[in-house]
């Protein structure tokens, strides 16, 4: 069977116009997608039931025993612990927050370890932003900061930039200026009118400098910054002063480099400044397909965006307190339910180990490397594929993602309504 | 379900023309009955003001870019927060609360109905998620049209009948209820930084004015029949001299339906400014109020501002520019594709500024100067004037001279040179307050035709009952007791079920959400009209399949459906 339209729930473009090819409950065919949607779409290495770690080995559990058991490491806990949500639908996200508020739990997102800073700095200066349609139709000048999107969002150029014509833009390739700012040349700065190399960690000296000249205060600056010469300071400067419409798109080359949100708040400043001359917008390149979706969702429900801490029965928000890495490092958390994302592979040595050491349920279609930290682990449909639900694009607009065909397991908000019931029944509530 | 029996209750219901009398309300299956059966249950009012449950017709309560005003204020997020206690989830922030807070202050506030006042179409789904998560409300979205290229291209080729079928697309497919213009033609110019300044300017590239969108889309609402009017946010919004705006605006306005206004104006006190700068501004209450009054035609509502923190939000993104460079705390701007933008900053409303000072009396102004209450409702563009929990403050203020007088004395003393407040003798009465907060809404967003807004028969069991005893009161005089009645109702009663009793909220909610399909006929149907349909996918960045908000996501979706009128 063909189907149009289709989701891609991979990276944070949230790109809608696949075409796939199913046959059963087999995907034969990708059309429009990437490599990483191809991947995404086509690979096959799904763990097929429950499994549980006895000693050093793993067995199959049932799917009634494990749901059971993740409830009742849950419930015993008195720190638990529940990261993840980026890679699973809205819903989902929803039960979850309702968990950790019944458990007087913590929870957590992957912005703790991607986008955290960003948020941070916004809720400083605020974000001046659009939605990726904006950026398409007006943008005549693109700058990608620590962001290398041939890589890590591959069809963000030709859907929303330097490929993408619009209505204001008609040929988008001649008439858009592109900026790549990074420390090394990577595919996408080999393809920018300007690339901007910077040294490692001089993000927040370049900022600065360019507010400098977009002040009129260039003359404070006498030599190279952060090894970019004046003269192209300058340049980069005045491209954006004269540009009619300016996006602003910016990486974890921003937010995990010295700085921090710092340097992200830095940015949003400058955008600031260049609003004072013409339109300019800045937007973070989220990662995780719907990781905004879950800053969304914990913001409604609890009013912050991630690393909230029920404990004290309100919600509570401190990050580098309340966020995964600070818990786990501190060796606080005493159990930790890990949906949709992989610890395992992004977090710090010393937080694995400990997630090794608690026990650790991991609720995730595939084998990844928190499989080896944790103690019971129950595969779940694949959002996208065979479950739906709703996903935020990095530009908080909301797609509702598409089931393809009906698959041999539940949906992560199946297992986590299960686990709520559980845990509800057992708290009286 | 079994029936419910209000005893003794002290009954103002506007539309069925009850202006006060002690007598039973009965319930059954969810709705007003003339019994409620044997063996009932019986809440005894006491004698205690009942009133059908309030209706909020302009509060941003859910959706994009109030969950932004949560996302970069974790400040206010802290300002407001309560634990899990029984049915009631955690809640957090004052001025932003979260779904549940707003929905358990609501509901503490007897009110059943709110209706979003801005909903970009392209992100109504998250708008619907968040109405969802508001359990208590039954919740409608105003659609945001005022930078919409398909309107301001039918618009510019004067094509009424093509303006009025991208309207009923858009509405069927977001599942919006009414049609918002916000700062029309002004959305679009700030996708270039720009602003319009007059409702004659042209909107850049488009070749249309704001006088001509507002002009050709109020017929359109018309030509839909629309239950609720097009609700306009006007241009020019928070710059002094704007009256002027306004009252051309005003001039627009055809008188094009019999059962409700043609025009709703929101948050009138931002646009009733005087002057020509910030040192001279003053209050132009009484020549919007004289306008709205020769013009049955036009309805508004306050948009009073109180003082304290509050956070700014609207689609009005250059205004929220100027508001930032005044206040230059932090600033967030949302643009969205081919549809409208928003922007929102927090702001401190302070009794030593002048300026809001002056605001502050304009708003009770046009309450008190607008001769028919039906014609001017309670609102504070929440949380844009101030939260919606400043409701029963402001209501007192409307009752009591004498509070007004004591208010006045502990603002900047200059105020009174500026705004005529404190010569106003007059004071509201029970009945104009039951018809500004839930009468005149239900008949100006056209939904008595669903049962809001009265207690007649058959409608929606929504009752509010307060700890109020009109025969023991005198507002003018017990204002503080005013203030505390309207804060806290002895019971909500929503669809028949007690949902919050002195303030506690005590069943998980079920709310509905209202919204409109305006069914047309085959020449006004463009989801196969070859242009739309091309425009859609060369310049959205979402196909038009994937836009249109799914059933799912109204669980207990109230659809009105119209027809083209001949």
């Amino acid at each position: 069977m063909r189907v149009e339209d289709v989701v891609c729930t991979f990276c944070g473009c949230l790109c809608d116009d696949l075409v796939i090819e199913t046959d059963g409950k087999k995907i034969v065919g990708v059309e429009n997608g990437c490599t990483l949607a191809n991947e995404k779409f086509m690979g096959d290495h799904r763990l097929k039931s429950p499994i549980r770690r006895e000693g050093d080995r793993w067995s199959e559990v049932s799917l009634n025993d494990a749901i059971r058991e993740a409830a009742e490491i849950l419930l015993d806990a008195d720190r638990p612990l529940l990261y993840g949500w980026s890679g699973t639908h809205g819903e989902a996200q929803s039960v979850g927050v309702h968990l950790a508020e019944i458990l007087g739990g913590v929870i957590d997102n992957t912005s703790t370890v991607c986008h955290g800073p960003s948020i941070m700095a916004i809720q400083e200066v605020g974000h001046p932003g659009c939605t990726l349609g904006q950026v398409k139709n007006r943008a005549d000048v693109v700058l990608y900061w620590g962001a290398n999107p041939i890589e890590a969002h591959p069809r963000h150029l030709s859907r929303y930039t330097t490929y993408a014509d619009g209505f204001f833009v008609k040929n988008s390739f001649r008439e858009r200026k592109l900026v790549v700012v990074d420390v090394r040349e990577t595919e996408s700065a080999a393809l920018a009118d300007e690339f901007v190399r910077i040294e490692p960690g001089g993000d927040y000296a370049v900022l600065s400098a360019l507010r400098a000249i977009v002040r009129g205060r260039g003359e404070v600056i006498t030599g190279p910054v952060a090894g970019v010469s004046r003269e192209q300071l300058v340049r980069v400067a005045d491209l954006c002063m004269k540009a009619k419409f300016g996006a602003i798109f910016f990486g974890l080359g921003l937010t995990m480099s010295p700085g921090k949100n710092k340097n992200i708040r830095n940015a949003i400043e400058l955008t600031e400044e260049l609003n004072r001359h013409t339109k300019f917008t800045i937007s973070p390149m989220r990662g995780h397909w719907n990781v905004y979706g879950s800053n969304e969702v914990f913001c409604w429900i609890t009013g912050y965006p991630y690393a909230v801490d029920f404990a004290r029965g309100i919600a509570f928000y401190n990050p580098g307190e309340t966020t995964s890495v600070d818990i786990l490092r501190r060796e606080e958390c005493d159990a930790c339910l890990v949906v949709a994302s992989d610890p395992g592979a992004h977090f710090p040595r010393a937080c694995a180990e400990h997630l090794a050491r608690i026990p650790t349920i991991q609720i995730d279609p595939h084998v990844n490397a928190t499989t080896h930290l944790c103690r019971l682990q129950i595969p779940v449909a694949v959002t996208g594929i065979d479950a739906e639900g709703t996903a935020y694009r990095m530009d908080g607009v909301p797609i509702r993602t598409r089931k393809l065909f009906d698959g041999d397991h539940p949906s992560d908000t199946e297992i986590l309504e299960r686990i709520y019931a559980i845990v509800k029944e057992a708290k009286g509530a | 379900m079994s029936g419910l029996l209000i005893r003794n209750a002290y009954v103002i219901d506007p539309l069925a023309g009850i202006r006060g009398e002690i007598m039973d309300i009965a319930i059954l299956d969810g709705k007003i009955a003339e019994g409620a059966g044997s063996g009932c249950e019986v809440i005894d009012a006491q004698g205690c003001l009942t009133l059908p449950g309030g209706i909020d017709s302009h509060s941003h309560v859910s959706g994009t870019k109030v969950n932004f005003g949560r996302y970069m204020s974790p400040e206010d997020m802290r300002a407001g927060r309560t634990s899990r206690r029984g049915v009631m989830h955690v809640t957090s922030g004052y001025s932003v609360p979260t779904t549940f807070g707003n929905s358990y202050r609501y509901s503490a506030m007897g009110y059943t109905t709110v209706l979003e006042g801005a909903m970009a179409p392209l992100e109504a789904r998250h708008t619907h998620e968040e109405f969802t998560a508001t359990p208590h409300q039954d919740m409608m979205a105003n659609t945001l049209f005022d930078g919409n290229w398909s309107v301001m291209e039918a618009v510019r080729d004067k094509d009424l009948r093509r303006t009025a079928a991208v309207v009923a697309w858009t509405l069927a497919a977001v599942k919006g209820f009414a049609i918002k213009l916000t700062n029309p033609g002004g959305t679009e110019a700030w996708g270039w930084g720009e602003d319009l300044h007059s409702i004659h300017q042209q909107v850049p590239n488009f070749g249309v004015t704001p006088a001509e969108i507002i002009g050709t889309m109020i017929r359109a609402n018309e030509l839909l029949d629309l239950p609720h009017s097009v609700h306009l946010h006007c241009n020019n919004l928070g710059v002094p001299g704007n009256y002027q705006t306004t009252l051309e605006t005003i001039d627009l306005a055809p008188d094009l339906n019999s059962r409700r206004q043609s025009l709703y104006l929101t948050h009138v006190q931002f646009h009733s400014y005087g002057g020509t700068t910030w040192r001279d501004i003053c209050s132009k209450s009484e020549d919007i109020a004289r306008a709205v009054n020769n013009r049955p035609q036009v309805a508004i509502d306050m948009g009073q501002i109180m003082f304290g923190r509050t956070t700014t939000m609207t689609a009005d993104g250059p205004m929220e520019w100027r508001l930032y460079m005044l206040h230059h705390n932090k600033w967030s701007n949302h643009d969205v594709e081919l549809e409208t933008g928003s922007g929102i900053i927090p702001v401190y409303y302070s009794r030593k500024s002048l300026v809001n000072c002056v605001m502050w009396a304009i708003g009770l102004e046009l309450a008190l100067l607008v001769k028919d209450p039906w014609q001017c409702m309670l609102a504070t563009d929440n949380p844009n004037g101030a939260p919606f929990v400043k409701y029963p403050e402001i209501i007192a203020l409307l009752m009591s001279r004498k509070f007004r007088d004591k208010e006045g004395e502990k603002i900047d003393p200059r105020t009174g040179h500026y705004v005529p407040l404190f010569s106003l003798d007059r004071e509201l009465d029970w009945y104009e307050i039951a018809v500004m907060t839930r009468a005149a809404q239900a008949k100006a967003l056209g939904i008595t035709r669903i049962g809001k807004g009265t207690l007649t028969p058959g409608s929606e069991a929504d009752v509010a009952i307060y700890p109020l005893d009109p025969a023991d009161l005198d507002p003018a005089i017990d204002f503080e007791q005013v203030m505390a009645g309207f804060a806290r109702t002895r019971y909500t009663i929503k669809r028949g079920r007690v949902v919050a009793r002195d303030g506690e909220v005590i069943v998980e909610g079920a709310n509905s959400t209202v919204w409109t399909r305006a069914n047309v006929p085959p020449d006004m149907d463009l989801s196969a009209d070859r242009e739309f349909v091309k425009k859609f996918e060369q310049y959205y960045t979402v196909r038009m399949r994937n836009y249109p908000v799914q059933d799912v996501y109204l669980p207990r979706g109230v659809r009105i459906d119209t027809e083209v009128s001949p």
